[in-house]
């Protein structure tokens, strides 16, 4: 990728940006880390909240085996090595939102330990240009309550339902160089957890967060000073925030400054970072083991029986869709970037192969580029994602299999599709009821070619003078006079019959 | 008709058990001297009458209905106010959390009501159990029963837990629970002439006890007997799944299995508690407590704790450690004491509440724990003072290879007078020295009453076991006991 | 190690404790008898000693994925210096 090296230019040469991401993803999980509150999102102010949560004196923690489960999964799924010896750790600072006066983290042990997430720059082709970006560490640990502060002219007021949830936070190595690496990274950062179904992904409820280390060198030097953007909660924002914070600090730089190592937040609406000036004061977090918890010890059975639980994961999924399906790495790469589309895709393949009989393999390329052209346009158009899809798997195998078996043409199948997601009706009841059946009797097209034939004369005879492009003008009039409906092949056959 | 309240918990029982009296005559028995002496000891913070008779007349009726009795049933109890009790104010002894009225109780307290007893009050203690005098509470100084004979200067009754040994040793009530950090429960029963046990870390619920140090802290009963603190102990004692440290392991009956004979047993003596300038009637009590036990058929080993004169400063980092994390929810905002002064932000709140509602020795601690924890001392003082407690456990592991349970005194001396001590942290800390590494390596220990010193003051014995023998810790106090014979008590003066 | 002024002022805003000066001044001398005293562990040799992680030989035990609490908005705000709408309220914290 070298020949496409990002770079910023500079008026003293050309910067090198250094990312690294710090990903909070929140476990799906019923209940809370430490509690047995409900962890789901939004309820009534306050009402998800246990003693614990709320930190009344005496009260204490639990460790949910759900939200272990779902981060050792993760690490699996990341290749990443599991720490069969974990331990709790206190991070101590003074916050309204974090009733405790200390989250409960993982700093000295971490549950997830070395791994690595494989990203891919060109979509086209996502074999080639693949870059391994490398995961320090999966950690588990509370999210921290709420504050809202515009509800009252003196006061912000705290809601601890969050208080508790659990999250991984997913820390990378600074592997990133460009906004659009960290962006391939998040996105398949995020598919892998929507794969394994430890996190939801929804980054608009903030249920995957990222804080964002960015620095800046010539290339080659060492890594210059980061500055860490913090809770940024979309791909484009995270790559705005990079943009936006290597220029700035290039900037600072060149015009004789230094950055300084400092908690920056990120403005949405102007797309810019500013620092959290009120979080400067020096932290310490006197990080030290909870000593109300006891260090945690994962038996072999458990991970294995994790292991064991995982699905096929998008990369292998995308090789076996080339492999031995036929796809190309394009198509094969479209349906496995979302765990959704995946699911889809796969129902639809098997769908289809019942119905025309035929193993998957041979209706794979039919199936898959079906989806990702017909579906896709359409669920754009309609502003509809996959999940609230207006046609089912088994639907559309039902007009794949009228197209298969010559009932229908190509063509018609569009309509038919278009019909379909109008009212809702079954392939083969539209094309019943609109007299769509494509007609296949030679008897019937004989009779309007040699009509197409007779009424065109002139160009009858510039084709045989050798004018051949004329042929499509043939087809073109043959099935415009049988409203779309004659069998194309056998139109040609017939034409090229008649033509001599 | 006896006092009612010269009785111990093994007589209450079995007499409320026979119809000799009712529990509703034993709790105002106790409720008339808890209001009685409330004035000139100041054993209780705040002092529940109608709780206490409320449990009795459940006990009276459950007895005239011939229903099973508990445990405890018809013992009235003190209640250290570090445990959580629904609807009674609970505090620590600290301003911070003045007025906080539980909405949960704690499993401990919740398993000795179950067992039938019932609540005289919420004793006094040193805030959020930090001393060895109940000098540090917000709500005064707790007065020793005890006095030296002619003086009428008061006495500290030992502490954390001395709302309750001065409660018992008073005839307040018959037994009470304490809590043991460091010699909490221990150091306050020598203080006062009662038994105290700490079990092992993990057997008594922490859940719903006002937290200091967490890897330290373990609950205990506080009586006049061995035997009245073994029935306590086991109506305190179980698995609690909502605390991850409590042991998964079912009760021992440990009062049927209460035994004095010592035959076949090996008592360590550990070198290492010989201290320079001992005080000599420690000394000799300790030898009277050696010469007992060989009586009740033990073998007397020398044994060594090498580690020893480590264990106050290994305490002192790591216990001031955990308290400056765990006393960080005392901010403010959800209950307790807030301080606001005008125009003041969040963090400014939280400065003033804390200033305002904790006391000098709690602030001293957290100042000492939040310095051993800061970046650049983690390591030198945290990480250096947890692999000392290695050291101080294994030096227990190696010692019980060689003897089935340790005799040492309970404290350096007698009861101080108030004020004594309370000057100078580091004189008051030392008071620990005996109780301290038995609590770093969370073994069972108990302190019985071995006699008075010249003074007249009691003295205590302390029975240190093997994790999870407390059956050992008691057989061995119940031998002490039967040969000390101990029978003073302070005269009434107030 | 000993600490000054400016440390123990630094330690007590990390602990979150307003000091005076007076204080601050009566402290130092205090915390460093008490921190002299502790740094005599210093001397042991520790060399392959692991840090003590539980007392009692023990793990960690973990819960089923259930929800069994929560929904006591009132017994958790019960002892709220300010609550108000279901909130706890506290000074406006400005970002």
């Amino acid at each position: 990728m070298t020949n496409s090296a990002y770079r910023i230019q500079g008026a003293t040469g050309e910067w090198e940006v250094v990312i690294g991401l710090e990903v909070h993803a929140q476990v799906v999980s019923k209940s809370k880390l430490f509690s047995g509150a409900s962890a789901t999102f939004g309820a009534e102010p306050n009402a998800q909240v246990s003693l614990v949560d709320a930190a009344m004196p005496g009260m204490l923690p639990v460790p949910n085996m759900e939200c272990i489960r779902q981060a050792v999964r993760t690490g699996l799924a990341i290749d990443a090595q599991i720490n069969a010896w974990s331990r709790f750790d206190r991070k101590n600072y003074f916050y309204a939102d974090l009733p405790q006066g200390y989250q409960i983290s993982q700093l000295y042990h971490p549950l997830v330990g070395e791994g690595h997430i494989d990203i891919s720059l060109d979509d086209k082709n996502p074999e080639a240009a693949v870059k391994r970006i490398g995961i320090e560490r999966i950690h588990v640990e509370q999210d921290a309550g709420k504050l809202m502060h515009d509800q009252h002219p003196t006061m912000s007021y705290v809601d601890l339902n969050r208080s508790g949830v659990a999250l991984m936070e997913i820390v990378s190595r600074p592997d990133m160089r460009s906004p659009a690496e960290a962006g391939a990274y998040l996105r398949k950062l995020r598919a892998i957890l929507r794969y394994v179904g430890s996190c939801d992904g929804n980054m608009e409820e903030g249920s995957m967060r990222a804080d964002v280390n960015v620095s800046v060198r010539k290339p080659g030097e060492p890594f210059g000073t980061r500055t860490e953007t913090k809770n940024v909660n979309s791909v484009r924002f995270v790559m705005q925030a990079i943009e936006h914070e290597a220029s700035r600090q290039v900037d600072v730089l060149e015009s004789g400054g230094k950055v300084v190592q400092e908690t920056r937040l990120f403005d949405p609406d102007t797309g810019t970072t500013r620092s959290m000036r009120s979080k400067e004061d020096a932290h310490d977090y006197r990080y030290f083991p909870d000593p109300d918890l006891l260090p945690l010890v994962l038996e072999a059975s458990f991970i294995e029986a994790c292991r064991a639980s995982l699905p096929e994961l998008p990369d292998a999924k995308r090789q076996r869709y080339e492999t031995a399906l036929g796809l190309t790495p394009y198509v094969a790469g479209v349906l496995t970037a979302e765990v959704e589309t995946a699911r889809w895709f796969e129902a639809l393949l098997a769908e289809t192969a019942t119905k025309q009989g035929k193993g998957e393999e041979a209706v794979a390329k039919q199936a898959a580029n079906w989806l990702t052209s017909e579906l896709f346009g359409a669920l754009n158009r309609l502003g509809r994602s996959l999940e609230d899809s207006p046609v089912s798997p088994a639907q559309a195998a039902e007009l794949l299999a009228l197209v298969a078996d010559g009932t229908i043409s190509g063509t018609i199948a569009k309509q038919v599709f278009e019909k379909m997601l109008e009212t809702g009706d079954g392939a083969a009841a539209i094309v019943e009821r609109e007299g769509l059946k494509q007609e296949s009797d030679t008897g019937a097209i004989e009779a309007v070619v040699a009509k197409v034939l007779a009424d065109n004369a002139d160009k009858v005879e510039q084709y045989k003078a050798g004018k051949e492009a004329l042929f499509g003008f043939f087809v073109g009039q043959t099935m415009k006079a049988m409203q779309g409906k004659a069998n194309p092949q056998v139109v040609n056959d017939l034409l090229k019959q008649a033509l001599g | 008709m006896t006092d009612l309240t010269e009785l111990g918990i093994a007589d209450i029982r079995s007499g409320v058990a026979a119809g000799t009296f009712t529990a509703v005559e034993v709790a105002e028995a106790f409720n008339a001297a808890v209001a009685a002496a409330q004035p000139a000891l100041n054993a209780f913070i705040v002092t529940t009458p109608e709780a206490a008779l409320a449990a009795a007349r459940k006990v009276d009726t459950a007895r005239a209905a011939g229903q099973p009795l508990g445990k405890l049933a018809g013992v009235p109890i003190g209640m250290k106010d570090l445990f959580a009790t629904k609807g009674v104010q609970t505090t620590a002894a600290s301003r911070i959390l003045e007025g906080f009225t539980p909405e949960y109780e704690s499993t401990v307290s919740q398993n000795l009501w179950n067992a039938g007893a019932g609540m005289l009050g919420k004793l006094n203690l040193d805030q959020f159990a930090m001393g060895s005098s109940n000098e540090t509470s917000a709500f005064g100084n707790v007065i020793s029963p005890w006095r030296r004979p002619g003086d009428t200067a008061p006495l500290a009754p030992g502490g954390s837990s001395g709302g309750s040994s001065a409660a018992i040793a008073a005839r307040l009530c018959p037994a009470a629970t304490g809590t043991d950090t460091g010699g909490s429960i221990r150091q306050p029963a020598a203080f006062t002439g009662i038994a105290g046990i700490k079990p092992t870390y993990g057997r008594c619920s922490r859940w719903g006890v006002v937290a200091f140090a967490s890897s330290l802290d373990q609950a205990g009963p506080m009586a006049r007997s061995v035997q009245d603190c073994a029935i306590m102990l086991e109506a305190m004692a179980g698995f609690d799944p909502k605390d991850s440290t409590s042991l998964n392991l079912p009760v021992p009956a440990w009062e049927a299995g209460l035994n004095p004979s010592m035959a076949g047993k090996k008592v360590g003596i550990p070198r290492e508690y010989r201290l320079d300038g001992m005080d000599p009637d420690v000394a000799r009590s300790w030898d009277d407590g050696i010469a007992w036990l060989k009586d009740a058929g033990a073998e007397i080993v020398e044994i060594s704790l090498p580690h020893t004169r480590y264990a106050l400063p290994t305490y002192y980092i790591i216990a001031p450690a955990e308290a400056s994390s765990n006393l960080a929810r005392y901010d403010g905002v959800r209950y307790g004491l807030r301080d606001l002064p005008d125009g003041a932000g969040l963090q400014d709140m939280y400065a003033a509440t804390r200033a305002a509602g904790f006391g000098p020795e709690v602030k001293r601690r957290i100042m000492i724990g939040t310095y051993v924890l800061s970046a650049g001392f983690y390591d030198a003082y945290y990480t250096q003072a947890q692999k000392v407690r290695t050291l101080i456990a294994r030096d227990f592991e190696l010692a019980f290879q060689h003897c089935d349970v340790i005799l040492a005194p309970t404290a350096p001396t007698a009861a101080f007078a108030l004020g004594e001590k309370s000057d100078d942290p580091l004189a008051m800390y030392l008071n620990d020295v005996f109780s301290v590494p038995a609590s770093l390596a969370g073994l069972p220990a108990m302190s019985v009453p071995a006699g008075l010193d010249r003074q007249g003051l009691p003295l205590g014995l302390q029975v240190i076991g093997r994790a999870f023998d407390e059956q050992g810790v008691l057989n061995a106090g119940l031998a002490l006991e039967q040969r000390a014979g101990f029978t003073a008590k302070p005269a009434k003066w107030w | 190690m000993s600490v000054d002024t400016a440390t123990v002022t630094k330690i007590a805003s990390l602990a979150r404790i307003k000091v005076s000066e007076a204080e601050v001044a009566a402290m130092v001398p205090e915390l460093n008898g008490i921190l002299a005293w502790v740094e005599q562990l210093g001397e042991v040799d520790v060399t392959g000693v692991e840090p003590m992680t539980a007392v009692i030989p023990n793990t960690l035990r973990l819960r089923e994925d259930a929800v069994t609490d929560g929904g006591i908005r009132d017994a958790v705000l019960a002892n709220a210096p300010a609550a108000e709408h279901g909130f706890f309220g506290v000074p406006k914290v400005i970002e």
